[in-house]
């Protein structure tokens, strides 16, 4: 792990320092690390507006005494990543009808029928949100399946819309337009400014896609 | 009779700010709020308000709006011309305007943009803690419309009887500190020098999510992709043609290209008009 300033007010964890790619065990770091400064914030250890995990990185913005904070980071170890979350997975039911479902078939060259049964058997977890509001990226594939973006975009994406692309499976939870693979749809709010916390899949959060 | 504002001519960008809706990054919302904190604070205390009322941010153009009852307003911001009813109006003031008096504020001279605060606050819902419209995300009301009616709250107190209330006028040239990080090891050390060295202009793509810059390129000493990471105010991001952006208040909560440097105060770009030149120094001096 590596720590980096920046700006006046915040920190970045590095926890892919050497530039290793997204991988599955530095997603795993990461939600450790989130986890440990989530936990160690609720007990007054830590102060920061933001703790926003990402691809490799945890960044802690709006913090009043970066460098004290970063020497005290330093030598804190986190639980593992299992540790905080032994809640059931939430169960998001999903219909399996995307229409980019040939091309991940070709992709990890096998037929529909099987990559829905990857996608039904796999739990995923909520690496981080972004994108738009409630946009879950969710990890839980092996790093061998990763997919390529479509070459260009498609101007619309329903909401609800259930894509792959890179290591990563996500879910739209309002309409824009979007360059990831689409593999079905669900029916779920996602996203509801109304609810505390608004977004229905946090970081951390457990997830199974589900046939409806 | 209700109390509000209704807008007979919106202008080109008119939104409901306040100081934005910070502790939801995690989940991709937006910091959002007004683009210049102290300008909207301090109209907010001009008219008796709590400095986290909600006032307007109005861009370029002006606007021209009726209260449907008596308040004290007061406009901070660019240099513009303010009326009430056919009586000038000075900027950084507390202006008494009657129950269904037109308040006119015209385009920005100098600068970009101007905050408005009524007395009672701008009381639209707020939404995940703030009334902010985030243009990114689209939380929060829409731009303001021609015929929209916006809902006005009860004011809470008297005016304070003074303020400081003079700004020193938008420069022609803005300097800004940066502080280099977290990605500065992406770039060459030419890129470093071209950053501090050369001077770049305010591109007329700019809005509120970010400064777009104009000027020399950046080359990358990494080639490839960065990971998508969290994202701060000022952020000096460098996308792949070079060109530098500093995200502003509704910049994405996480991004994909990296950052450079992150300056330390975005405010001056708020007043930024396309063309301005901006050039960048270390935090040391």
């Amino acid at each position: 792990m590596r720590i980096r300033p920046v700006g006046a007010h915040a920190l970045l964890l590095d926890l892919a320092p050497d530039r290793e790619p997204a991988r599955a065990e530095v997603a795993g770091r990461v939600e450790a690390w989130r986890a440990e400064l989530a936990h160690r914030r609720d007990l007054g250890e830590l102060a920061a507006v933001e703790i926003v995990p990402a691809a490799t990185t945890v960044l802690l913005d709006g913090v009043p005494e970066p460098e004290e904070t970063a020497r005290l980071i330093a030598g804190w170890t986190p639980r593992p990543a299992t540790a905080g979350s032994t809640a059931d997975p939430v169960e998001v039911p999903i219909t399996y009808d995307g229409e980019d479902l040939p091309v991940v078939a070709s992709h990890w060259a096998t037929n529909v029928a099987a990559v829905v049964d990857r996608l039904t058997r796999t739990e995923f977890q909520v690496a981080f949100c972004g994108f738009a509001p409630g946009f879950p990226y969710l990890t839980g594939l092996p790093d061998a399946l990763a997919l390529p973006r479509l070459p260009t975009p498609r101007s619309r994406v329903p909401a609800g819309s259930v894509a792959l692309a890179g290591p990563y499976a996500g879910i739209y939870p309002s309409p824009s337009p979007g360059g990831w693979l689409l593999v079905g749809r669900t029916g779920l709010v996602l996203f509801d400014v109304t609810a505390d916390p608004p977004s229905r899949l946090t970081p951390g959060t457990r997830v199974r896609l589900v046939p409806a | 009779m209700t109390n509000e504002i209704v807008v007979l001519r919106a202008g080109a960008l008119t939104t409901v700010q306040d100081l934005g809706r910070p502790g939801y990054a995690h989940l991709g919302v937006p910091r959002s709020g007004a683009l210049d904190p102290a300008a909207l604070r301090l109209a907010n205390r001009l008219v008796g308000n709590p400095e986290s009322a909600a006032g307007l941010e109005i861009t370029v153009t002006g606007c021209a709006l009726r209260l449907t009852r008596a308040a004290t307003v007061a406009v901070t911001g660019a240099e513009a011309e303010i009326r009430v009813g056919t009586r000038p109006g000075d900027p950084g003031r507390p202006l008494s305007v009657p129950a269904g008096a037109v308040l006119r504020i015209g385009a920005a001279r100098n600068g970009v943009r101007n905050w408005l605060a009524v007395s009672g606050g701008v009381d639209v819902p707020p939404v995940l803690g703030s009334r902010a419209t985030d243009t990114l995300s689209g939380l929060g009301p829409a731009p303001l419309r021609d015929g929209d009616r916006i809902p006005l709250g009860t004011p809470v107190g008297p005016p304070p009887p003074v303020d400081l209330t003079v700004g020193p006028p938008p420069r022609a040239e803005l300097r800004l500190a940066v502080r280099l990080g977290p990605r500065h090891d992406w770039f060459t050390p030419a890129a470093l020098d071209q950053l501090f060295g050369t001077a770049y202009t305010v591109s007329p793509v700019s809005n509120r999510v970010g400064a777009r810059l104009a000027g020399a390129a950046l080359p990358r000493a990494v080639a490839g992709e960065l990971p998508s990471e969290g994202i701060v105010l000022g952020a000096v991001q460098v996308p792949a043609d070079g060109q530098p952006l500093i995200f502003l208040a509704d910049h994405p909560t996480t991004g994909g290209y990296p950052v450079i440097g992150v300056v330390a105060d975005v405010t001056p770009l708020a007043q930024a008009r396309p063309g301005t030149t901006v050039r960048f120094h270390g935090p040391q001096r």
